[in-house]
């Protein structure tokens, strides 16, 4: 078994590569800027992966989302801070903090409850910050231009590969690691609390604890995805940023991936961008159609999300951890 | 000799029911007890209150010379004491393997221990070991919600034993299995614990069942416990012949028809 997730490390080094190497000498830079905004969603959609495998959708994670987006936000305003160094980590332990926090309540609830418990937070961060003039209330503000080591550039160019290419780095440091995590011990406390705590309890561990910790895990990734969003746009506001329909979208894209692979959010989360795009092409008034019809085939017919298609493809069979 | 597990008094009351009335109970290691009693008198209550589920309302619970009482289930299960469930309490979508790597590897945790890979070899073979002395092999990749009922129960005591406890509770080990799959499956079982040297509480309806395996049988009914006492004299107790056994077959044949509506109501009691 440790032969397969050699594997599949090997699997997501090789993967990430190629797009980076593709993105750099190949695509166009349209493409490229579809790829980031995608890769910064995914990065929150790992996240959600791994509560949704512990049998637990959040609708509100447009929470941490927007506080990692608005954590780099108002470093670069406040304190004149662009370095990615800092904010990105800023940004992800932010988000982890008030995660944390809010476990305490939230791992006591289960199924609608935790969902729409973590929507009401969500809702009062939006309303906080549509309120609040000096955050820029419903117009947001812009986000200090990035440094990487205090080297910073205003080619847009140079900018866009840069950006890309630090998303690519992140996106495969993260999937590598949570694949780690979700062969571990701890990792296999995921679907193991969704098909029976009583179990999980009487083996010795809490429950509890291990969705708390999910949680917390899930609020630094969306934390990390949304300073990376943030960098990505140049600007923050709540509509953008934290309204439900972030959470939506988070859900949305969740679904599409599939539990079953790592991998999957960044595969899902760039056909959802794409989907949009060319949504929002041909039918500019009701794209949310094309989109939402898309949402209903999957949940029809694939289940088990893009995924499950690519490793049918593959020959693979099942959900692998 | 001294005791493993000793109850002092315990109380328990749901409302205007009492479920255990001052219960003194004191367990020997390597004692083989049988618990009986008709539906309702309290033996799931008793199970629940050793292992943590419930708090006695009253009274004291003490393992192994150390007091017990309130705390958590899995701060019991570290302990030592163990049980398995009415209704087999299993990770229904994975396989019987992987139900027992994971219950081997959250025993195997400490600390930060829980971020080390769950599948090593040597976890593996462990796994594959106690498949083997459960004579579940031919069951191994199978997900365990698509086992037969007699297997399910068997990966739920299975599951029970890795962490090797020095008490283990059985609640109902036979219920809803058919009466020739009984005896086979409680050889495997009997033979395993015994094979383990472990302690061992089951609550059983079976009057043969409890008389083949136990060395002792507590009796309760409504909550008290009538009859404590070697298996032979205990089921020879006019007591136990009107309040748990009935005075004649058919009613015993009834008795454990009631255990089976028993079973589906217990589901409801320990999730609830
Ligand atoms: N969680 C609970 N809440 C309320 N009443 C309960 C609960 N658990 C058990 N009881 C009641 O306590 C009594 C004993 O139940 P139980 O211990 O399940 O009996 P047994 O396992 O011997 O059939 C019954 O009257 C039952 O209805
Ligand atoms: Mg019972």
């Amino acid at each position: 078994m440790a032969l397969t997730s050699d594997r599949t490390t090997l699997g997501l080094t090789v993967g990430f590569v190629a797009v980076a190497l593709l993105g750099v000498f190949v695509l166009p830079d349209w493409l490229l800027n579809q790829i980031l905004v995608a890769f910064s969603r995914a990065l929150a959609v790992v996240g959600l992966l791994v509560l949704w495998r512990t049998g637990l959708v959040s609708f509100g994670h447009a929470l941490y989302f927007g506080l990692g987006a608005y954590t780099v936000a108002l470093l670069g305003r406040n304190y004149g801070i662009g370095e990615v160094l800092v904010t990105l980590p800023a940004a992800t332990l932010a988000s982890a903090l008030v995660g944390f926090l809010l476990g305490f309540i939230v791992r006591r609830y289960r199924e609608i409850f935790f969902a729409m418990l973590n929507l009401a937070f969500s809702m009062v961060l939006f309303g906080i910050l549509v309120k609040t003039e000096a955050l820029g209330s419903t117009d947001g503000f812009n986000v200090e231009q990035p440094t990487l080591l205090g080297i910073g550039t205003d080619d847009a160019a140079v900018k866009l590969t840069a950006l890309f290419l630090g998303v690519c780095a992140i996106g495969w440091l993260t999937a590598v690691l949570v694949h780690r995590y979700l062969g571990s011990i701890l990792g296999s406390l995921t679907t193991a609390v969704r098909d029976n705590e009583i179990r999980v309890e009487y083996l010795g561990y809490s429950a509890a604890e291990a969705i708390h910790g999910k949680y917390v895990m899930s609020a630094a990734l969306t934390g990390l995805g949304g300073g990376f969003m943030a960098i990505s746009l140049g600007q923050v506001d709540p509509e953008s940023m934290v309204n439900w329909t972030v959470s939506g979208e988070l859900v949305f894209v969740t679904i599409l991936s599939g539990p079953g692979s790592v991998a999957a959010p960044f595969i899902g989360s760039l056909i959802f961008e794409l989907l949009r795009t060319y949504a929002f092409e041909l039918v500019p008034y009701a794209w949310q159609l094309i989109v939402g019809g898309t949402l209903l085939l999957i949940i029809f017919f694939l289940p088990g999300g893009v995924w499950s298609v690519l490793s049918r493809l593959a020959g693979r069979r099942g959900v692998e951890p | 000799m001294s005791a493993i597990l000793e109850t002092v008094g315990v109380n328990k009351t749901f409302g205007a029911v009492t479920a255990a009335r001052d219960i003194n109970v004191s367990v020997a290691k390597h004692e083989i007890v049988g618990i009986i009693g008709a539906n309702g008198a309290g033996k799931t209550t008793f199970v629940n209150m050793v292992t943590g589920w419930l708090p006695p309302s009253t009274g004291r619970i003490r393992f192994d010379g150390r007091d017990i009482t309130g705390l958590a289930p899995r701060k019991i299960t570290r302990l030592g004491i163990c049980r398995s469930f009415q209704v087999a309490q299993v990770f229904m979508t994975a396989t019987v393997f992987d139900n027992l790597m994971i219950a081997l590897g959250i025993a195997d945790a400490h600390g930060l221990g829980v971020l080390l890979p769950l599948r090593v070899r040597a976890r593996e073979e462990r796994a594959d070991a106690i498949l083997r002395r459960y004579q579940m092999q031919d069951y191994r990749d199978q997900p365990a919600s698509t086992l037969p009922q007699g297997i399910r129960k068997l990966l739920d005591i299975a599951m029970a034993m890795v962490a090797q406890p020095k008490v283990l509770l059985l609640d109902e080990p036979t219920s809803g299995i058919s009466v020739e799959e009984k005896f086979p499956l409680m050889d495997i079982v009997m033979g395993a614990l015994k094979e383990e040297g472990v302690t061992v509480l089951f609550v059983e309806h079976d009057m043969e069942i409890v008389s083949r395996y136990v060395s002792r049988v507590l009796a309760f009914y409504q909550g008290e416990i009538i009859c404590d006492a070697p298996p032979a004299e205990a089921l020879a107790d006019p007591k136990v012949k009107e309040f748990v056994i009935g005075d004649d077959l058919h009613n015993q044949t009834l008795l454990q028809a009631g255990a089976l509506q028993d079973g589906a109501q217990e589901v409801s009691d320990a999730r609830g």
